[in-house]
């Protein structure tokens, strides 16, 4: 396959090509779904959210707590490993369903977590709602989805680094003195509407100033631990996030309209499920991302028979993604092409970066 | 578009706590019942990105976009969450004789 390099930005070359080719709010496929059926699946409840949160919060307290009760002896490492991945991994989950107000049925929780969340994985909340927004009205589409993890070629080095959230911490720290500094980039611009541009600087020097508390907290204890309770299990404990994260779209097609061929359903143990939110239910939530977590899968069982075969473990899923991004690396024009079910629906799509490849 | 009072449905036509898509006269509006046999009708596409406001979730009053999860409260149109920036607009309705009429226009 030839290679064929592509503009990720969201100002630049494919951008406009995306535009061109139709590809811009486009309509997608949508498995059909009987009314009610999908009502029943859409149906908001506060109770799966409240007992899953309250266990969260539970297990975070605990480990946190064992991790200061030991501190300073080798046994603190288990506790962290434990709190680090439930603030720095699972809170990407919790940003991710409340964001999508789908987590509780009242608001006033879904707005709760999602700040909470949001500061737990190092996100701006506004700028990250609205670069979410976009991811889903352009999923993986080239020049407008400004979370497109895995570009071709892949940049290894960055998902490696993120394996700690070094090079997406960074990012998002110089984002904040940006936004404190009341500015937004020519990409934040065209996804962030005017009239939340004022949040997006409140809410940049608040959360400086919160680091800068903790900060001060470690310079007067004359330790690192408070560092290691409040933004420091961002970067040690952010492991799962990436690992679950690149499950969703690597290395399968770019500028496709139908959510079958650019995301990946994973059969996934409870444990991970619990960390993960269900999210493995990847083209399910994409396709009806008004189901709450807990229903999808239900949604699932619903639309399988129209959707390819799932992966039958996130290891049968690295198993394939690993080296499709090592192959990307030399030949960018390579993806992997999901395969339908036979007598089902597919939509015309344009078949990932052999469409008028960005020169 | 006329200023006028449309026959758009049967009220057995929507659900409870429901919605459904009209058009008339090339316009789109979605028609809403609450679980309390009130009647309301908007405009039928977000204002975010024109989606289909009638494959949404009636919660309430709230009318919540399949595609972004924006929520505008039916009975006035206003924006309830993002991310929706823009108010919906909305139509009088009536019932008479089992049918719901709008006022288009």
């Amino acid at each position: 396959m030839t290679p064929t390099p592509r503009d990720y930005s969201l100002v630049g070359r494919d951008s406009a090509l995306a535009e061109e080719n139709g590809l811009v709010a486009a309509k997608w496929y949508a498995v059909k779904i009987d009314r009610k059926d999908l009502k029943r699946l859409m149906r908001r409840s506060d109770s799966p959210a409240i007992r899953d949160t309250l266990i969260w919060l539970a297990l975070l307290v605990a480990s946190g707590a064992g991790a200061v009760y030991f501190w300073g002896s080798w046994l603190c490492v288990p506790f962290f490993l434990v709190y680090g991945v439930l603030y720095g991994s699972s809170s990407d989950s919790r940003w991710h369903e409340a964001g999508h107000g789908t987590a509780f049925k009242t608001r006033w929780m879904n707005v709760a977590l999602y700040h909470l969340a949001s500061f737990m994985i190092f996100r701006e909340p506004t700028i990250w709602m609205w670069s979410h927004t976009r991811h889903h009205t352009d999923t993986i589409i080239v020049g407008r989805d400004p979370e497109i993890a895995a570009p071709r070629p892949p940049d290894l080095r960055t998902m490696l680094l993120n394996i700690f959230a070094l090079a997406s911490s960074w990012k998002t720290l110089r984002s904040l003195l940006r936004h404190a500094a009341g500015r937004l980039s020519a990409e934040e611009a065209t996804f962030v509407p005017q009239n939340e541009q004022a949040r997006v600087f409140l809410i940049a020097r608040i959360y400086l100033v919160i680091l800068a508390a903790v900060a001060l907290a470690c310079a007067v204890t004359g330790s690192i631990l408070p560092a290691m309770l409040i933004g420091l299990p961002s970067l040690y404990g952010g492991f799962m996030a990436i690992f679950f994260g690149l499950t969703q779209h690597a290395g399968l097609a770019e500028d496709v309209l139908d959510h079958r061929l650019n995301s990946r359903t994973i059969y996934m143990n409870p444990i991970f499920r619990f960390l993960y939110w269900n999210m493995n239910y990847h083209i399910e939530h994409h396709m009806f991302p008004m189901v709450p977590y807990h229903a999808l899968p239900k949604l699932h069982e619903a639309i399988r028979d129209d959707c390819p075969e799932p992966y039958p473990s996130t290891w049968a899923a690295y198993r394939e993604i690993i080296p499709t991004l090592l192959r990307q690396v030399r030949d960018p024009g390579y993806f992997i092409a999901r395969n339908l079910p036979h007598n089902v629906e597919a939509v015309p799509h344009n078949p990932g970066a052999v469409f008028k490849a960005a020169e | 578009m006329t200023n006028e009072w449309t026959d758009a449905c049967a009220i057995d036509d929507i659900d409870e706590e429901d919605v459904i898509a009209f058009e008339h006269d090339g316009h789109e509006y979605a028609l809403y019942r609450t679980e309390d046999d009130r009647f309301f009708a908007t405009d039928g596409l977000c204002t975010h990105e024109q989606v289909s406001l009638a494959d949404g979730l009636v919660m309430g009053t709230i009318i919540e976009c399949p595609k972004h999860n924006g929520r505008f409260d039916i009975t006035t149109g206003q924006t309830k969450g993002g991310p929706v920036c823009e108010h919906l607009k909305t139509y009088e309705t009536q019932v008479r004789d089992g049918r719901l009429f709008i006022r288009t226009g």
